[in-house]
């Protein structure tokens, strides 16, 4: 070894150069790679509206249909079930549903276009479990004695009113979420499309 | 040794350190004399590594990781792991015993870890040992949650739902990082592939690194023991501590004794309760993954219900930020400071057997504290039960962050010079 330890600038510059090359070739090599993590263009695709038939679904009755995977719920609201969210409005934490968890035309008190029809995504703000009706009201109902109707969220004890509002000092941090929907006739629904409001 | 013989190993000797290795790792590596019960885990862990890799092998001879719905409209996965259990022979033992070895890995590293706890092990030299043994246990929490998503039942489902869901959380970044993570906008086929794929290959391999690199540090620095004085201080005239023992054939032979114990508790267990009462395979995943419905009480398997707790306990925003995400950083909190410990305990002594009455008193309570929290993460929230997780969860943080005052105040006894026996 040479007892001369003055540093080669010129080939300290090469080694610079190579090693920076290479470390831009091995991150420009990452990308197919993170790329690949991401949804395909198969799920992508796999977002198609779904049409509903609710002409029998009775005052007080839910249904459940997919729509992108995701369960989405069709509610017929009882008139008492309508008038529990006017008691409900001090307890929810987004009343007025200012945050954009529904389409402008489900923006209202109601959140829905028909009173009575609420359309919702079943799944908690939350972490994602998709909350179980809890429609009778009281003590019955197993949630707390003057429990006025809504939903229960399994995971995490979130509660959601006969709207979809989320009750303060819960876990879910919003509203449930209303899809873009719209009327194709009186009793048809079509889930995924926006619709005149 | 015939001469023949020895003349393959010096062939071997020169080409590979067999022998030094076999001398620097068993037959000269000097571990103190008064080991005790706990430190079975140790070796146990590495048992059950290697059972789980061996079944795990053999379970994916014929585990399908497909969520599409078979011509009984039964998803594939499901179906594959029904197929196991019924029709391949022995399949039911082999995944039964991997089944139960998720569990017993959990028994073992948690006893493991409570032996540090007692006995200082995390102190000066060994904060290496105990930062990778703080990141096997993440790795061994990964894949169990990824492992427990295969069988494609409605557990499986919805737990992988909620964690996925817990990145979401994070500010900015959370709901497109969730989508990464599952590579679709739900839980679909494509998060079962990636799950399968990240079980058997990636995290095994970071999980052996990460307990080679455990091994080496360890016998770097040599073994801690009950009295946690080192035995390295006081050596004989043949340089070899004065309290140390080959670990070959002294511990191997205790080990085995560990070993022969361990079996027949983990044999009664696959044999006549491998569902461990629904603790260690739950009754809701005998049920095919319905992404419509969650089952109406969804608690994952024991070994995750502490720190689920302390994720549940969090109900309040703070700066503006929703409280989700405050749970899942009181989640994550809750493990990481584990690797913080050989800084937070200040205490003059290692062991416990020199410890004062105050920190076996908040070593008792931080005991109960996580037993509680394990039990409320099995329950459904109520009110009351949310309080009491509240406390349980302030207590283990205090365990940790208060350790610098308390560990510092607590009056010790002195050390003695050599290890007790």
């Amino acid at each position: 070894m040479s007892v001369d330890q003055k540093v080669d600038a010129g080939r300290r510059q090469l080694l610079l150069v190579t090693s920076a090359a290479g470390g831009v070739a091995a991150a420009a090599a990452a990308v197919p790679f993170v790329a690949s993590l991401t949804p395909s263009e198969r799920a992508k695709a796999a977002g198609a509206p779904v049409e509903v038939d609710i002409s029998k679904l009775a005052p007080g009755q839910m249904m459940t249909v997919e729509w992108r995977g995701k369960p989405v719920w069709i509610i017929n609201r009882t008139k008492e079930m309508l008038d529990s969210l006017k008691k409900t409005e001090g307890e929810v934490s987004d009343p007025a549903s200012d945050k954009p968890m529904q389409p402008e035309y489900a923006k209202n008190e109601t959140r829905s276009i028909k009173p009575e029809i609420l359309v919702a995504v079943g799944i908690c703000t939350h972490l994602g479990c998709s909350p179980s009706d809890k429609f009778k009201t009281g003590a019955e109902s197993g949630v707390a004695a003057d429990w006025p109707g809504g939903f229960l969220c399994p995971c995490h004890g979130s509660t959601f009113d006969m709207a979809g509002r989320v009750y303060k000092s819960k876990p879910a941090p919003d509203n449930l979420e209303i899809p873009p929907h719209k009327y194709v006739a009186d009793t048809k629904i079509v889930i995924g499309e926006d619709g005149k409001a | 040794m015939t001469t023949k013989a020895q003349a393959v190993i010096d062939w071997v000797d020169e080409r590979f350190p067999l022998t030094s290795s076999i001398k620097g790792h068993l037959t000269e590596y000097y571990a103190p004399k008064n080991f005790n019960f706990w430190y079975f885990f140790g070796s146990l862990a590495l048992l059950v590594l290697v059972i789980q890799i061996v079944t795990g092998i053999f379970l994916v001879m014929h585990y399908k990781p497909d969520a599409s719905l078979n011509a009984a409209g039964v998803p594939v996965a499901f179906a594959s792991v029904e197929y196991i259990m019924r029709d391949v022979p022995g399949g039911w033992l082999i995944r039964y015993m991997h089944s139960t070895g998720a569990s017993a890995f959990f028994i073992v590293v948690y006893l493991h870890m409570f032996r540090g706890l007692l006995y200082g092990s995390y102190r000066k030299p060994r904060e290496l040992i105990w930062i990778f043994g703080t990141l096997i246990f993440l790795a061994l929490m990964a894949e169990a949650f990824m492992g427990y998503l295969l069988p494609w039942g409605q557990m499986s489902f919805w737990g992988a739902q909620v964690i996925v869901n817990l990145f979401s959380a994070i500010p900015v970044i959370g709901p497109d990082l969730s989508v990464v993570i599952r590579g679709d906008f739900v839980v679909s086929d494509a998060t079962l592939n990636r799950f399968f794929s990240f079980h058997v290959i990636a995290v095994p391999l970071i999980l052996i690194g990460l307990v080679a690199a455990h091994i080496v540090a360890l016998h770097e620095v040599g073994s801690n023991n009950p009295d946690g004085v080192e035995i390295k201080k006081k050596k004989g005239a043949d340089g070899h501590p004065l309290d140390g023992i080959p670990f070959h054939p002294y511990y191997t032979v205790k080990d085995i004794v560990g070993v022969v114990g361990f079996l027949i508790v983990f044999s009664f267990i696959v044999f006549f309760a491998p569902e461990g009462g629904g603790y260690f395979l739950e009754f809701n995943n005998f049920i095919p993954a319905d992404p419509l419905k969650t089952p109406p009480h969804i608690a994952p398997v024991w070994y995750f219900t502490p720190f689920y707790s302390i994720l549940r306990a969090v109900t309040y925003p703070l700066f503006g930020i929703d409280a989700k995400f405050w749970g899942v950083v009181a989640m994550g909190a809750a493990v990481v400071i584990i690797a913080f410990l050989p800084w937070l305990d200040r205490s003059p002594v290692k062991s416990i057997r020199y410890k004062g009455g105050l920190f076996k008193a908040i070593l008792a309570v931080f005991i109960v504290a996580f037993f509680i929290l394990g039990y409320l993460g099995v329950l459904p929230p109520t009110p009351g039960r949310t309080l009491v997780s509240q406390i349980c969860s302030v207590i283990y943080f205090g365990f940790f962050l208060l350790m610098p005052w308390y560990s510092k105040m607590d009056k010790c006894k002195p050390e003695p010079d050599r290890v007790t026996g």
